[in-house]
C-alpha cells in the first residue's frame, strides 16, 4: 500500500529572464480555429434539426387536415360524383386489400423460395447472377415496372386495364425485397444448428424447412411485412395498369380502386370538398404502413441488427 | 544508467543523423520559457479517472521528469492506459460518460484547470497510440504536418524544413525522403508507427506520451522505436506505458508500477528510478510481478 | 441375411428423402429464377415495344423536343433535361444536410437521442410517394409561389451566370420545386447510409487527429470526412438512384406544361417519370404507345447505371450493407 514517490521538484532556481508564458492562453489563430469549430457545430446540428422537422410537417399536415374528412362513411361508400354530398373511399380500400393480398400471394412464395435457394444454396455463378438481379430489379423505378406490366399484361394479354396487373407490378416490387430480406436473415441461423439436425440423420429439405425457417420466423415476417409497407404506398404502377375504379369491386379482371390512386385523382380534381378526402385517404395510408412497421418492430421484439 | 548510455551510443552508430546538440525549446514569439533549459515536466496529483460509474484509476500521485522516460507498468486492466490518456486529456473523448479528478500539471499549470481547452493542451502534450494510425487520405509529408498545418500557419519552407527534422528525428528520413507524396499506409507496421511518432514530434510537444507503441510491431522495428526513445529523450520528456517489464528496464528512467485491486480500479504501488524499482523493490506486490509470479 | 436387410433399410429410406431433397432445391431453385425471368422479360419487352420509335427516331429521341403526335414527332429531350435537372438541384439541396444530420448522429449527439432520429429518419422513408406529392401539392408549390421563389428571383436573378436559373414568373410549379420534394424524399436515404459510413470510421483515425490539436471539426474535415469520401459519395448516388425514378411527387409539382429547354428552373417541366404517368392513356397508336415505352427504356438504362455505380461504391467500403440499413429504407 505505501507508494513511494520522490518529493515533488523544488522549483529550479530561476534565471532573469522573462516571465513564464502561459501556454494554454488562446491566442487569435486559436480562436478562429474554436469559433470555426463551434460554428460548423451548430450550423451540423441545424441540419438534424431540419431533417427531422421535416416529418413532422408532414405527418402534420396530412393529420390537421385529414382527420376532419374521416367519418364511417368515408370508409364505406363509394366516392359519389361532384355535387353529392358525402362518398368515400370504400372501393379504394378493398380494392388495395385485395391487390395486396393477391400480390402477396405471388411475392411472398417466390421471395421467400428465391431467399432460401441463396442463403442455402447459393454458392455458385448462378447465385451471384440471382444477386445481381435482385438488386437490379430492387434499384427499378416503380414507374418502370408498371410500364412492363402495362405493355405485357394491360395492352397485351389481358386488353383492358385489370386488378390482376396491379398486383403482378406489385409482386414484381415485393419480391426482391422479401429475397433480400431472407437471405439475409437465414444466413444469420447459426450452422451448428443446420449440422446438429442434419447429424441426426434429418434431410436437407426438412432441415430447412422445419429448423431453419421457424428460427428465423421474425426476421422473414418483417420482410414480408417491410415489403406489404412499400407496396401500399405504390402509386405510378398502379395507375398504370389498374387504373382506378369508382365502385366496389372484386372483379380482378377489370379495373380496380386503391388508395394511392384514390388519392391522386382527388387531389388533382378541382373540388375542395375531394382535396379534404385526399387528405383523409392519405391519413388512412400513413396509419396502415405505420401499423405495418409496428408490425416489423414487434416481430423483431425490438432488436435492431444494425449499428445505430 | 549504464544500459542507456550503451543503447544511446548503439543508435548513435545505427542511425548517424540522430547524433545533434540538444537545443533549447522554444515558444511562440520565440520567448524562453523558464523550463526551457532544463526540459518539461509534468506531475501528476491525486488524479482519479472513471467511466460512468466504474473507476478505472484512483488516487494516482507521481512526476514525468524533465528529458527523461518514465514508463507505467503493470498487469492488464490496472488502468496505465487511462492514466496516460489523462495526461493530454484524450480519456476524455472516451465512450462511456468518462471522468476525471486531480489534477495534471504540465510545468506547473493545471490541464485541467477551468477554462483550459483541451485542444490547447494537446498541441503540447503529444501521444503515440498502440496501433500505428496514419491518415490513410494523405501523403507521408501531409501527415506529418497534419497538426503543424492547424495550430499554425506555416509556410512551404517552413512546413518542408519541419517534414525533414521530424523524419529524420524518428530515424525514418533515409526510408521515405524519395516517396514522400505516397500514402502514409504504403508503409511497414514499424515504419507507419515511426511516422506518427514524427507527426507528434512536429508539433514540438513538452511532453510526449506513448501507449504500448511497440506492441503492435515486431522485433526489429520495436528495437528500432527503443533506441528512438533513447534518443529523443534527450530532447523531449517521454512517458510510455508498456507491458513488457524489460523493454521498461531497458528504456526508462523512472518507472511506475500499477495494480488494479479488488474494488477493480487501479492504484500506484510503487514508483521509482528504474534500476532501484527493478532490483530493489519496495513493495511485495511490485517484487512479485517483477519476478514473474503474476502478470 | 437379417443385417443386410435391416441395413438396406436404412438405406432405402434415404431415397425418398433424396426426391426431397431435389424436389426443394428445384422449387428454391425455380423461385430464384423468377428474379431473372422478371428482369429478362422486362427488359426484352421493353425493347420489343418500343422497337418501332427506335428504328423511327434514332438518335433524334433523346435530342429533339417535339412530342406531337398528331405530326408523328416524338423527342423526349425535355423530359431527360427535366429528370437531370431536378435530380441534381435535389442532390444539391439534400447531400449536405443528409452528410450534416448524419454527422450529427454520429459525431456529436448523445447517444440517448440516436434512436428517436433514426426512427424519424426511417419513419420519413416509409413514406409514400404520392403523400409527399399531396403535401408537395397543396403545402409546398404555394410556399414557393408566393415566398420562396420570388425571394430567390430577387436575390440572385441579377447575378449575371446564376440569375439565368431564376428567371421567369414564380409560379411554384416548376423544376425547382421539383428538386426541393426529390430533395426532401431522399434526405433520409443519403442520411441512413452515410450514418453507417462515418460510424464506420476507426476512432483511431479520430483519435490520431485529436492528439495533435485539431478542434472537433477539424477532426471531422480532415479525418473523418476523407476516409468516409467514397462511402458517402456512394450514398449520394443511391440518392440520386431514388431520385430518377420519383414520380408521383414529381408529377404532383412539376407542372407537365413546357416542353421549352430553357435555362431557368422557375419554369414548369417533365421528368421522364412524369411524362409517362400523364401520357400513358394518350397512347392509342402504336408509334405513341412505342414512344412511351421507349422514354421507360431510357429512364430504366439511366437507372441501372447510376444504382450499379453506388453500389459498387458502397460494398467497395462496407462489405455489403445490411438489408435492414438499406431495405428499411427505399433505396
Amino acid at each position: 500500500m505505501s507508494s513511494q514517490t520522490i518529493a515533488p521538484p523544488v522549483a529550479p532556481a530561476a534565471p532573469a529572464g522573462p516571465p513564464l508564458l502561459d501556454i494554454f492562453a488562446p491566442d487569435s489563430r486559436y480562436t478562429l480555429r474554436r469559433t470555426a469549430s463551434n460554428a460548423m457545430a451548430v450550423l451540423i446540428g441545424v441540419c438534424a434539426l431540419i431533417a427531422v422537422a421535416v416529418l413532422w410537417l408532414i405527418l402534420g399536415y396530412v393529420i390537421i387536415r385529414g382527420v376532419p374528412a374521416l367519418n364511417v362513411a368515408f370508409f364505406t361508400e363509394r366516392p359519389l360524383p361532384y355535387g353529392e354530398p358525402g362518398g368515400g373511399i370504400g372501393p379504394a380500400i378493398l380494392g388495395s386489400l385485395t391487390i395486396m393480398a393477391v400480390a402477396a400471394l405471388a411475392g411472398v412464395p417466390l421471395g421467400v423460395g428465391a431467399g432460401i435457394y441463396l442463403s442455402e444454396f447459393g454458392r455458385g455463378r448462378f447465385a451471384w447472377i440471382v444477386r445481381f438481379c435482385g438488386d437490379l430489379v430492387a434499384g427499378l423505378p416503380s414507374i418502370v415496372v408498371g410500364v412492363f406490366v402495362w405493355a405485357l399484361l394491360v395492352k397485351e394479354i389481358i386488353g383492358n386495364f385489370a386488378g390482376f396487373a396491379g398486383a403482378a407490378a406489385l409482386a414484381i416490387i415485393m419480391i426482391p425485397i422479401i429475397l433480400r430480406t431472407v437471405e439475409e436473415v437465414l444466413r444469420l441461423v447459426p450452422h451448428s444448428l443446420r449440422e446438429a439436425a442434419l447429424a441426426l440423420g434429418v434431410p436437407q429439405w426438412k432441415v430447412v424447412m422445419g429448423v431453419v425457417l421457424p428460427s428465423a420466423r421474425a426476421g422473414i415476417i418483417t420482410g414480408v411485412v417491410l415489403s406489404l409497407a412499400r407496396a401500399a404506398g405504390e402509386t405510378a404502377p398502379l395507375i398504370l395498369t389498374t387504373l382506378g375504379n369508382q365502385f366496389f369491386s372484386w372483379d380482378l379482371k377489370q379495373p380496380m380502386a386503391a388508395i394511392p390512386v384514390q388519392i391522386y385523382n382527388y387531389a388533382v380534381a378541382p373540388y375542395d370538398d375531394w382535396h379534404t378526402k385526399a387528405w383523409g385517404a392519405a391519413f388512412v395510408l400513413i396509419v396502415i404502413i405505420g401499423l405495418l412497421s409496428v408490425l416489423t418492430r414487434l416481430a423483431t421484439g425490438g432488436t435492431r441488427r444494425t449499428a445505430l | 544508467m549504464t544500459t542507456q548510455m550503451a543503447g544511446a551510443a548503439q543508435a548513435g552508430t545505427l542511425f548517424p543523423g540522430l547524433a545533434r546538440p540538444i537545443s533549447i525549446t522554444q515558444d511562440r514569439a520565440g520567448a524562453e520559457t523558464m523550463t526551457g533549459r532544463t526540459g518539461h515536466a509534468m506531475r501528476v496529483e491525486e488524479l482519479s479517472a472513471w467511466y460512468g460509474a466504474h473507476q478505472a484509476v484512483r488516487a494516482v500521485t507521481l512526476d514525468v521528469k524533465p528529458r527523461t522516460v518514465t514508463a507505467l507498468i503493470g498487469p492488464s486492466g490496472c488502468g496505465k492506459s487511462t492514466l496516460i490518456r489523462c495526461l493530454n486529456r484524450m480519456h476524455e473523448v472516451t465512450p462511456g460518460s468518462p471522468r476525471v479528478s486531480g489534477k495534471v500539471l504540465l510545468d506547473d499549470r493545471d490541464i485541467y484547470a477551468q477554462g483550459v481547452d483541451p485542444v490547447q493542451v494537446r498541441r503540447y502534450v503529444g501521444m503515440v497510440f498502440q496501433k500505428p494510425n496514419p491518415f490513410p487520405s494523405m501523403s507521408i509529408y501531409d501527415n506529418v504536418v497534419a497538426g503543424l498545418k492547424l495550430t499554425q500557419a506555416p509556410r512551404k519552407s517552413e512546413l518542408d524544413e519541419t517534414v525533414e527534422r521530424c523524419l529524420r528525428q524518428s530515424a525514418l528520413w533515409d526510408e521515405v525522403k524519395d516517396k514522400l507524396r505516397q500514402s502514409g499506409v504504403s508503409l511497414s507496421g514499424g515504419q507507419q508507427q515511426r511516422l506518427c511518432i514524427a507527426r507528434a514530434l512536429a508539433m514540438k510537444p513538452h511532453v510526449l506520451l506513448m501507449d504500448e507503441p511497440c506492441s503492435a510491431l515486431d522485433p526489429i522495428a520495436t528495437y528500432k522505436i527503443e533506441a528512438l526513445m533513447t534518443e529523443l529523450k534527450r530532447e523531449y520528456t517521454i512517458a510510455i506505458v508498456t507491458h513488457n517489464m524489460q523493454q521498461a528496464s531497458r528504456v526508462a528512467d523512472y518507472t511506475a508500477f500499477l495494480l488494479a485491486g479488488d474494488k477493480g480500479y487501479g492504484e500506484l504501488v510503487e514508483y521509482g528510478p528504474t534500476a532501484e524499482l527493478f532490483t530493489t523493490p519496495k513493495d511485495e506486490r511490485t517484487e512479485a510481478y517483477i519476478t514473474g509470479r503474476f502478470g | 441375411m437379417t443385417a443386410s436387410h435391416e441395413a438396406a433399410g436404412v438405406f432405402t429410406g434415404g431415397r425418398s428423402s433424396r426426391i426431397g431433397d431435389a424436389i426443394f432445391k428445384g422449387a428454391a431453385g425455380a423461385a430464384a429464377c423468377s428474379v431473372l425471368v422478371i428482369l429478362i422479360l422486362l427488359i426484352g419487352l421493353l425493347i420489343r415495344d418500343s422497337q418501332e420509335s427506335l428504328v423511327r427516331y434514332g438518335f433524334s429521341f433523346i435530342t429533339t423536343s417535339t412530342w406531337d403526335n398528331v405530326k408523328e414527332q416524338f423527342g423526349a429531350l425535355p423530359y431527360i433535361y427535366g429528370t437531370l435537372v431536378t435530380s441534381v438541384v435535389g442532390l444539391l439541396i439534400a447531400v449536405p444536410i443528409a452528410v450534416g444530420a448524419a454527422l450529427y448522429v454520429a459525431e456529436y449527439a448523445p447517444l440517448w437521442i440516436r434512436t428517436p432520429i433514426s426512427f424519424t429518419i426511417e419513419m420519413l422513408a416509409a413514406i409514400p410517394s404520392i403523400i409527399y406529392g399531396l403535401w408537395g401539392f397543396f403545402i409546398l408549390t404555394p410556399i414557393m409561389r408566393s415566398t420562396v421563389e420570388p425571394a430567390l428571383k430577387g436575390a440572385l436573378g441579377p447575378i449575371p451566370v446564376i440569375g439565368g436559373l431564376f428567371q421567369g414568373p414564380a409560379i411554384g410549379k416548376d423544376l425547382f420545386t421539383g428538386g426541393v420534394i426529390l430533395a426532401i424524399m431522399i434526405t433520409p436515404t443519403i442520411m441512413a447510409v452515410s450514418r453507417e459510413i462515418i460510424l464506420a470510421v476507426p476512432p483511431a483515425q479520430r483519435e490520431g487527429m485529436l492528439a495533435v490539436g485539431a478542434t472537433r471539426w477539424e477532426t471531422i474535415r480532415t479525418a473523418v470526412l476523407p476516409y468516409a469520401r467514397s462511402g458517402i459519395a456512394g450514398a449520394a448516388i443511391l440518392g440520386l438512384a431514388r431520385a430518377l425514378g420519383e414520380t408521383m411527387a414529381v408529377t404532383m409539382v412539376i407542372g407537365n406544361a413546357s416542353r421549352a429547354v430553357t435555362g431557368s428552373l422557375l419554369t414548369p417541366g417533365y421528368t421522364m417519370a412524369s411524362a409517362i404517368a400523364n401520357q400513358f392513356t394518350e397512347a392509342d397508336t402504336p408509334v405513341y404507345f412505342s414512344a412511351i415505352v421507349e422514354v421507360a427504356l431510357v429512364l430504366l438504362l439511366v437507372s441501372a447505371v447510376v444504382n450499379i455505380v453506388a453500389r459498387l461504391l458502397i460494398w467497395q467500403i462496407q462489405g455489403g450493407l445490411s438489408s435492414r440499413a438499406l431495405g428499411g429504407v427505399r433505396v
